[in-house]
């Protein structure tokens, strides 16, 4: 039973970071716009949270750190993208390849030095509940963020009128344009609520998942974090029951190598890739459910007319 | 409080278009020269460091020439692809596939020798970075999965098969445990170009050759002009007759190829054996490249150049003066997102307005008729 605990706490685990970037990115694609930078935005909320947690000593501030070094650079996006009309999915290149090598840099000093962890909630009475008490009430912070975050994306996008304005934006921005909205302005905000994710959802890995730095310490969960939006296509609930699925798959492959299973290591590690290829074939067979959900001015510059 | 506001041009502008390189060139080199002052270097002397020293004598030249060859040779058979408006982002992998399928004459066959080594090869090596772009072109046309994600995530799985084959069946058995394959015999080595002057090898030439035959393949031939058709207007291109997933297939197949070809002829050239970690991101700073050189296969070879020393000038700069070497990325990261902010000129006049400022004028409309 112990065993089954910890297994399902380290795929929450695994989970957390695919959740929250995915989620952001979420918002970021119903508004109409496709960053691919996720990955370069989560390296820089991993360094920079790191960087923080390291320096002051608090894992929190590390915390506040690694979601405002998202914002921040998903502004460079946003300016780029929306206000100077550029390609976005080369722009979205660029803004991961500027990340990688960014956080590369900042991070030389932090090589091999012992990090900051954000704690583990502990609730007297509640967490030592044998099996559900360390489940539900003694996993840490950013997990209980990336739950409640959902919810609030679910409830925001579908339940309320700006929710329902963002959603037109990214389905027609002539539309919504002609119809007074600043389509804009909204897009600059999906775009740095994303960024704002994908910099939590690093700093999970640098604060939480491995409390240290390495270099690419990413390792692709950025581009998986895309994938899995497609995969979801683009409902907030599916984005949650991929992340787990793919946090399983991650948690499944090292538990494999532990086990020394008489397949290669690598074998083992390409899987969570292979993975979210498998899966977006599969997903995007089902061409009516795709047509269906993707935001029909995805990807599309948008220059307001006077 | 002021805003940015487009402008349509009626025609996209010529002297921006010549221009936008240039200025995003400078510009890096100001956001450069701030962020060596951040680090407490005095930019004039890093930049003496990382852009002069480093391609000063004749030997550092024909490094600059190996290091721009895989770019270029990748960078022209992508500039093909984001023509078409099609996204195979997985350059790097197809570099690691041609490298591996090159490789298996000169490892299985070790002792096979003479003028056909070579030429077969570098057959192989384009055969397995083809075949690799297959995969995601496939899966686009049959099932419309998107071939960013998928071209990207085989990155991953190329590279760790790279490093399984390396430290298993393809080591070296008289290697000392070293994660590496035989150093491949002399029939299998690309021949230097000029071996008094440096390193230089013929990878180079075949850059420069793919350029130029994909510049006479993009503005000469009819399969060019398809290319442009069904970039700038899928519509029209139906029209026309021309088919979108043979497009999907071509472009993919095309750059496989160049990029397999860089492989191999890096490990063949530059390297001599495989080994876990064969290439500095190649298959990634081409996509820069490609850009940099506005998608024109002349303008990639300068663009090919100028990256290569990007390359040079980090390891430079962290010899001489302790900054990490992955301010090389830095820079090439700077250099693409300038240059995408400048061609933003190429289509329109940027002006700057007051929030409150009245209209002056009727604008011009500006939505594109796509």
């Amino acid at each position: 039973m112990d065993i089954t605990v910890n297994i399902l706490l380290t795929i929450a685990t695994a989970a957390t970071p695919l959740l929250i970037a995915a989620i952001g990115e979420l918002v970021v694609e119903r508004s109409g716009v496709l960053n691919l930078g996720v990955e370069g935005m989560m390296i820089m909320g991993a360094v920079g949270g790191f960087g923080a947690g390291y320096l002051t000593g608090s894992p929190w501030i590390g915390l506040l750190a690694a979601v405002a070094m998202g914002a921040v650079f998903s502004l460079l996006f946003a300016v780029m993208t929306l206000s100077l009309a550029t390609n976005q999915v080369a722009t979205g290149l660029s803004l991961t390849l500027l990340g990688l090598g960014l956080s590369g840099m900042m991070g030389t000093s932090f090589v091999g030095q012992p990090g900051e962890r954000l704690p583990n909630l502990d609730i007297p009475g509640l967490t030592s509940i044998p099996v559900v008490g360390r489940l539900l009430f003694g996993q840490d912070p950013i997990f209980y963020i990336s739950i409640a975050l959902t919810a609030a994306v679910m409830w925001f996008l579908f339940k309320t009128r700006t929710g329902l304005t963002l959603r037109s934006i990214g389905d027609s921005h002539t539309s919504a344009h002609a119809l007074g909205i600043k389509v804009i302005r909204y897009r600059y905000l999906s775009v740095i609520f994303g960024g704002a994710c994908a910099g939590l959802a690093g700093g999970h890995l640098s604060l939480v998942y491995t409390p240290q730095w390495v270099e690419n310490m990413t390792a692709g969960r950025g581009w998986i974090a895309l994938a899995l939006v497609v995969f979801a296509s683009w409902r907030p609930w599916r984005v949650l029951a991929g992340a787990y699925i793919f946090g399983a798959v991650w948690i499944g492959q090292l538990h494999a190598q532990a086990f020394g299973i008489p397949v290669p290591s690598q074998l083992l590690s390409s899987l969570p890739y292979l993975a979210t290829v498998v899966v977006l074939v599969l997903i995007s067979r089902n061409k009516r459910l795709t047509m269906m959900n993707t935001p029909a001015s995805l990807g599309q510059p948008f220059v307001p007319d006077r | 409080m002021m805003r940015l506001e487009l402008v349509k041009r009626p025609q996209r502008s010529m002297l921006f278009s010549a221009l936008s390189p240039f200025i995003a060139f400078g510009l890096t080199i100001v956001a450069g020269a701030i962020m060596f002052a951040l680090l407490g270097v005095n930019p004039l002397s890093a930049f003496r460091i990382y852009f002069i020293e480093p391609i000063s004598q004749v030997w550092q030249l024909h490094e600059l020439a190996i290091k721009a060859a895989p770019l270029i040779l990748i960078a022209v058979g992508l500039s093909v692809c984001f023509k078409a408006n099609i996204w195979n982002i997985g350059a790097e992998g197809q570099f690691i596939l041609g490298a591996i399928v090159g490789s298996i004459i000169p490892v299985f066959f070790p002792q096979f020798e003479g003028p056909l080594v070579l030429p077969l090869m570098l057959l192989f090596g384009m055969v397995g970075g083809a075949a690799y772009a297959a995969i995601p072109a496939l899966l686009k046309t049959r099932f419309g999965t998107n071939e960013i994600l998928t071209s990207l995530m085989l990155v991953y799985v190329a590279q760790l098969f790279l490093d399984w084959l390396v430290r298993g069946p393809w080591r070296d058995p008289q290697g000392h445990g070293f994660p590496q394959t035989i150093q491949f015999n002399d029939s299998a080595i690309l021949p230097e170009l000029m071996p008094d002057a440096g390193r230089a090898n013929w990878g180079f030439v075949f850059a420069l050759v793919a350029a130029v035959a994909i510049w006479i393949l993009m503005s000469r031939m009819l399969k060019g002009f398809e290319v442009r058709v069904l970039g700038s207007s899928p519509r029209a291109g139906r029209f026309a007759g021309f088919g979108l997933n043979r497009m999907v297939f071509f472009a993919f197949l095309l750059s496989g190829a160049l990029a397999g070809l860089a492989g191999i002829s890096e490990v063949s050239g530059a390297i001599g054996q495989l080994q876990p970690v064969i290439s500095p991101g190649y298959g990634f700073t081409a996509i820069i490249v490609a850009f940099l050189g506005r998608l024109n296969p002349l303008g990639i070879v300068a663009a090919g150049l100028v990256l290569a020393l990007t390359y040079l000038g980090g390891e430079a700069v962290q010899s001489a003066l302790g900054i990490s070497d992955k301010v090389a990325r830095v820079f090439q990261g700077m250099l693409l997102f300038f240059v995408l902010g400048c061609d933003t000129l190429i289509h329109y006049r940027i002006r700057l307005i007051g929030l409150a400022a009245p209209k002056l004028e009727a604008a011009p409309k500006l939505k594109e008729a796509r």
